[in-house]
């Protein structure tokens, strides 16, 4: 084919699907950030407003509620993530070991990650329940526990408890991840350690780590967006609460916008989050641009 | 490399803890499906119930006025028939979308700004999409939850089905064109088919896509004719005079064909996974 056919049979191919996020993404993204500069609120018919200016952003500057929600997200972000990966290391390590029954073991992995976010979410809020929780149960039972804990129903408990969660259902991505990669470590790089005296601490940190950061490094950057933007398995487990110890962003958004209705302000920290988020997306986009440089 | 011991026994020592750890909240879920209540709240508590009680299953699948069942048996029909809508649409664009993308390089910068729609916060969304869709009476309809899930749906299954064609060789699409196929026969007979097992891995990662969203499935929809199972099990789990064992019921039975697709994935996930571009 010619050159210019050639481009024109590219943009021919591309054109429903350009057509489509035209509509249902770019159109409303330009609207977000025109709503965010007025007063419109969500009840009635289209839109009652009036232009604004930057008051709604000069608002959520001094808004200590949405700071402490930008703290919560912050807090279980990084929390969740990093244990993510120490511990979906070290089990990728431990299934990575010569025993019996390993395929099957591997297999568990998938477990975890294809259960819906929603029915882990009720599956640790039964666990964790004050009175038929088995978390209780177990904790009293072997004597680690008094009485009965409301472990949601506490602001000093209720965070973590749902971080929890979040690393049992997401660190088995991160094992399998770091599984595939080990598979990649040339083996000779072992003996010839092994040959030099290089101790098994030595080998992890100067030969395994290396050679699985790769991977590891963008399934952590993709894992940072995802957790960011977190929403279900608060809205099942704790709604926000106790005393709004749990609220994150993403929660902060829906009820500004569909509780309060109010429409301007709600697109205002809409596009406050996303520009947040716009920060680790431009990471993993550097990370991709590299990588297709390389191969 | 010899194992001593000492090392063998930790090793199975170790596998054991992670077993348990993955199974117990699960069976945990089964023990609370089949348990009477009575069992559940008993100090200590009784781990296997006396009487294993299937009920709630039973229950599940009644079509009675305002039953259990008919909050659930409904959200399965939303929520497969959203989720299978939503992954045609998507492969129907994606699938060229991604050919292009992969025979005719140099529009890099439009790739990644497909990959950038797709991690965005729905936050940035819901508000105009809500307007919409209200102004368009598909509030509360499954059509609504469609449309949306394009704005996940078909990024993925282009940057999926872009490394898929990527890895299909161009010298048997030259050897056909030279016999005077042509461009639509080509994709349709030779290398989607070449690509069949990447085509279907993205399809079913689609479904599980689909069949996870709560946040916009939240927000758009009002009763039974278009609630999906997130949604009804949310619910489920915010009544207020709750059956926990209705809920883990409902949890398992939601769960199920993921879980089998997933293990079904396992394969492609593993090479999915190393193009970096699986769901996080």
């Amino acid at each position: 084919m010619a050159p210019a056919q050639q481009d024109r049979t590219a943009w021919l191919l591309l054109t429903p699907m350009i057509a489509i996020m035209v509509l249902v993404t770019a159109f409303p993204l330009l609207n977000t950030l025109w709503l965010a500069f007025t007063d419109a609120s969500l009840t009635g018919q289209g839109y009652v407003w009036q232009w604004v200016g930057l008051e709604n952003f000069a608002y959520i500057l001094d808004d200590s509620d949405f700071r402490a929600a930008v703290g919560h997200t912050a807090y279980f972000t990084v929390l969740s993530v990093s244990i993510e990966v120490v511990l979906g290391v070290l089990v990728a390590l431990l299934l990575n070991q010569e025993f019996k029954g390993r395929t099957l073991v591997r297999a568990l992995l998938i477990l975890p990650w294809a259960l819906p976010t929603i029915v882990n979410a009720v599956m640790w809020r039964l666990i964790y329940n004050p009175e038929y929780g088995s978390l209780n149960a177990l904790l009293t039972q072997i004597g680690l526990l008094d009485a009965y804990r409301s472990w949601l129903g506490d602001p000093a408990t209720a965070m973590n408890m749902v971080i929890l969660a979040d690393i049992w259902k997401n660190y088995p991505l991160i094992a399998l991840i770091a599984l595939a990669g080990l598979q990649t470590v040339p083996k000779d790089l072992y003996e010839a350690a092994i040959m030099d005296g290089a101790n098994a601490w030595t080998r992890f940190w100067k030969i395994t780590l290396p050679g699985i950061m790769g991977s590891l490094s963008v399934a952590m950057v993709l894992r940072a967006i995802e957790a960011f933007k977190v929403f279900d398995i608060f809205y099942v487990m704790t709604r926000g609460g106790p005393a709004d110890s749990t609220k994150t962003v993403s929660f902060f958004v829906y009820q500004e916008s569909f509780t309060y209705l109010r429409a301007g302000s709600g697109a205002a920290y809409a596009l406050t989050v996303t520009a947040m988020s716009a920060l680790m997306i431009a990471i993993y986009v550097v990370m991709l641009v590299r990588r297709e440089k390389r191969s | 490399m010899r194992r001593s011991l000492t090392a063998t026994i930790l090793v199975y020592v170790a596998v054991a803890v992670f077993v348990a750890s993955i199974l117990a909240p699960v069976a945990w879920l089964f023990i609370m499906s089949i348990s009477d209540a009575n069992d559940l709240t008993t100090i200590p508590l009784r781990w296997i119930p006396e009487q294993p009680d299937f009920s709630r299953y039973a229950r599940l699948f009644s079509l009675e006025e305002g039953s259990a069942g008919l909050a659930f048996l409904s959200a399965l029909r939303n929520s497969v028939v959203v989720a299978l809508s939503a992954t045609a649409i998507a492969l129907a664009a994606g699938i060229p979308a991604a050919y292009s993308f992969s025979r005719f390089p140099g529009r890099m910068p439009l790739l990644y700004a497909v990959i950038v729609t797709y991690m965005m916060p729905p936050v940035a969304l819901i508000l105009p999409l809500y307007k919409v869709f209200s102004a368009l009476g598909l509030l509360n309809n499954v059509t609504s939850l469609i449309i949306v899930y394009c704005t996940i749906l078909l990024p993925f299954v282009t940057w999926l089905m872009k490394s898929g064609f990527d890895s299909v060789p161009v010298e048997i699409e030259q050897a056909a064109s030279i016999d005077g196929a042509n461009l639509f026969q080509i994709l349709s007979r030779i290398t989607l088919p070449v690509a069949a097992a990447s085509t279907g891995a993205a399809a079913l990662f689609a479904l599980l896509l689909a069949w996870d969203e709560f946040f916009y499935a939240l927000l758009y929809t009002s009763d039974t004719r278009a609630k999906t199972l997130p949604v009804a099990i949310a619910d489920f789990a915010a009544g207020r005079a709750t059956d926990y064992g209705l809920i883990s019921a409902v949890g398992l039975l939601a769960a199920l064909p993921p879980v089998l697709i997933g293990f079904f994935l396992q394969k492609s996930l593993l090479s999915g996974l190393s193009a970096g571009s699986v769901k996080g």
